[in-house]
C-alpha cells in the first residue's frame, strides 16, 4: 500500500516555473522582433561594416533582383494610394476602390502599370503565382524608356520607374530612398537605377546591406 | 509552487483531511506558450538590415576650374573589373600610361594580403586614419558622445583635405562586368580607411583601354572601341 502512494505523487510535475520562462521568452520575442516582410523576390544583400540602422518610416525601398527586375515598396499606405492614383493618371488608368485597397495590402509591388489593374483583381494566391513568373515581361517595373503608351495612344513619358519615384517623393517630402539589390546583380542594372535617380536629382540614398561578420569576411 | 494550501479555519491540530490541496496544472499553458514562441520565432526577424548611406555626384555641370581641384598626387582611381577583380592607379591617365604595364596595378580585396587595397589606402591615408583611430579609443572610453565623435572625425578629414592637402581622393569606377557586391565592398573600404572624399563615377574611355590592355578581355571595350582596336592593333 505504501508503495503505491509514492508512485502517485511522483507523476505530477510542476509546470509553473516552465510557464514563467516561456511567458518571458514570448514577451521578449514580441517586443524585439518585427515581422518578416513578404517580398516577391529573395534578395541577398551584400555585407558591409556600416552599422547605421535602416529608418523605420518614410522609406521607399527599391528592390533589384539578380536579373535586374525592379520592385518597389512603400511603408505608408496613404503615399501608396496617392502614388498609384497619380501614376495611373499619367498613363490614363483609373483604379477602383477595391483595387486600391488590394494595392495597399501589398508589401512590395512590381507590375507594369498597364497590367496593374488586372493583377489587383486576382485573388491573393494567384497574385503570388503571378509574381513567381520572374521571366515574364509583366513582372517588374519597367525602367526602360519609351515603354508604354497611354489610353489615347499617345506615347506617355518614357520611364515608369521614374514616375513612381517622382510621385512618391512629391507626396512625402521626408521620403528616403533605399536601394536593396542582390549582391550578384550586375553593375549595369544598378547603374540604370542610379542614373534614373540622378536625373531626378535624388543624389542621397541608402544602400541596404547586412552587417559584415567574421564568417562573411572569410568567404571573400 | 502551483499548490495552494487552504487551511481549514476551524480545524484543531494537523489533521491531513482538513488540508485541502489546490493544484493548477500548467502544462496546457506551457504548450500554448511554446506554440506562440515558435510562431514568433519563425515569422519575425530580430535583425534590422543595416544601410550604407551614399551621396552620388549630381549631373549638374561643374565648372572646369573646380573639376581640376582633384590633386593629381592625391587622386586614386579604383577600377572594378569582372570576376571580382580590382585594379587601381594613382594620378591621371596619360599617353605613357597605356604602354606602362605597371601603371594599372591589380589589388586584392583580402585585407590580410599585403597587396590589398586596404593596405594601399591605409598607407595613403595614414595620418587621418591614425587620428580617427585615436578618437575612436577616446569614444570607447566614454570621453564624449557619438555625435561629438562624428563631428571631430569629419573635422580631421576636412583638415587633411583642405589644409594639409594629404588626403587622397578616391574615384570608384565600376566596369560593366562588375557586380553590385563589388561596389558595396569598395564603398566599405572607404569607410574602413576613413577616406573623406570619394565618388562613384562612370568609366572613362582611357580606363576601359587600360583594363583591356591589362586583361586582354574585349568585354571591357565598347563596340566602337573594339572596331578601332581591330583597325589600329590596339
Amino acid at each position: 500500500m505504501a508503495k503505491a502512494k509514492v508512485k502517485k505523487q511522483s507523476t505530477f510535475i510542476d509546470m509553473t516555473a516552465m510557464s514563467d520562462v516561456t511567458v518571458l521568452l514570448l514577451t521578449f520575442f514580441m517586443l524585439t522582433s518585427t515581422f518578416v516582410q513578404k517580398e516577391p523576390i529573395d534578395v541577398k544583400t551584400p555585407a558591409s561594416v556600416s552599422e547605421i540602422k535602416i529608418p523605420e518610416t518614410n522609406l521607399l525601398t527599391i528592390l533589384v533582383d539578380a536579373k535586374g527586375k525592379i520592385f518597389l515598396s512603400l511603408d505608408n499606405d496613404n503615399v501608396k494610394r496617392e502614388a498609384l492614383e497619380k501614376v495611373g493618371e499619367d498613363y490614363g488608368i483609373t483604379f477602383t476602390d477595391k483595387q486600391i485597397n488590394t494595392f495597399k495590402s501589398l508589401q512590395a509591388f512590381g507590375v507594369p502599370i498597364q497590367s496593374m489593374a488586372g493583377f489587383l483583381d486576382l485573388p491573393s494566391d494567384q497574385q503570388d503565382a503571378y509574381m513567381k513568373n520572374l521571366e515574364s515581361a509583366r513582372v517588374g517595373i519597367p525602367a526602360t524608356d519609351n515603354e508604354l503608351r497611354d489610353a489615347k495612344g499617345l506615347v506617355a513619358s518614357d520611364n515608369e520607374f521614374k514616375r513612381w519615384v517622382a510621385h512618391a517623393s512629391s507626396i512625402n517630402d521626408d521620403l528616403q530612398i533605399a536601394i536593396k539589390a542582390d549582391k550578384l546583380t550586375e553593375y549595369p542594372v544598378v547603374k540604370t537605377v542610379m542614373d534614373d535617380l540622378r536625373k531626378m536629382k535624388k543624389n542621397r540614398y541608402l544602400l541596404i546591406t547586412n552587417l559584415k561578420t567574421a564568417s562573411s569576411e572569410e568567404g571573400k | 509552487m502551483s499548490e495552494v494550501q487552504v487551511k481549514d479555519a476551524g480545524g484543531g491540530g494537523k489533521n491531513k483531511q482538513k488540508k485541502q490541496q489546490l493544484r493548477v496544472d500548467f502544462t496546457p499553458m506551457v504548450d500554448m506558450n511554446m506554440l506562440l514562441i515558435t510562431f514568433f520565432m519563425l515569422c519575425s526577424s530580430l535583425l534590422k538590415p543595416e544601410t550604407l548611406p551614399i551621396n552620388m555626384p549630381s549631373d549638374v555641370e561643374v565648372k572646369k576650374e573646380e573639376q581640376n581641384k582633384v590633386r593629381e598626387s592625391g587622386a586614386v582611381t579604383l577600377l572594378l573589373g569582372g570576376e571580382d577583380k580590382l585594379y587601381y592607379y594613382t594620378g591621371m591617365v596619360d599617353a605613357a600610361a597605356y604602354t606602362n604595364p605597371d601603371f594599372l596595378i591589380e589589388a586584392s580585396w583580402n585585407p590580410e594580403n599585403p597587396e590589398s587595397i586596404r593596405q594601399f589606402l591605409l598607407n595613403k591615408n595614414k595620418g587621418t586614419y591614425e587620428e580617427i583611430q585615436a578618437l575612436k579609443i577616446r569614444l570607447q572610453n566614454n570621453e564624449f558622445p557619438d555625435s561629438v565623435f562624428r563631428r571631430l572625425s569629419n573635422e580631421v578629414q576636412d583638415k587633411a583635405m583642405k589644409e594639409l592637402k594629404i588626403a587622397p581622393t578616391v574615384m570608384i569606377k565600376p566596369s560593366d562586368l562588375s557586380s553590385y557586391k563589388n561596389l558595396v565592398d569598395a564603398l566599405d573600404e572607404m569607410l574602413v580607411c576613413n577616406i573623406g572624399a570619394y565618388a562613384v563615377i562612370d568609366l572613362a574611355d582611357g580606363d576601359r583601354r587600360l583594363l583591356f590592355n591589362k586583361t586582354e578581355n574585349s568585354n571591357y571595350l565598347t563596340e566602337e572601341e573594339i572596331a578601332q582596336a581591330g583597325g589600329a592593333k590596339k
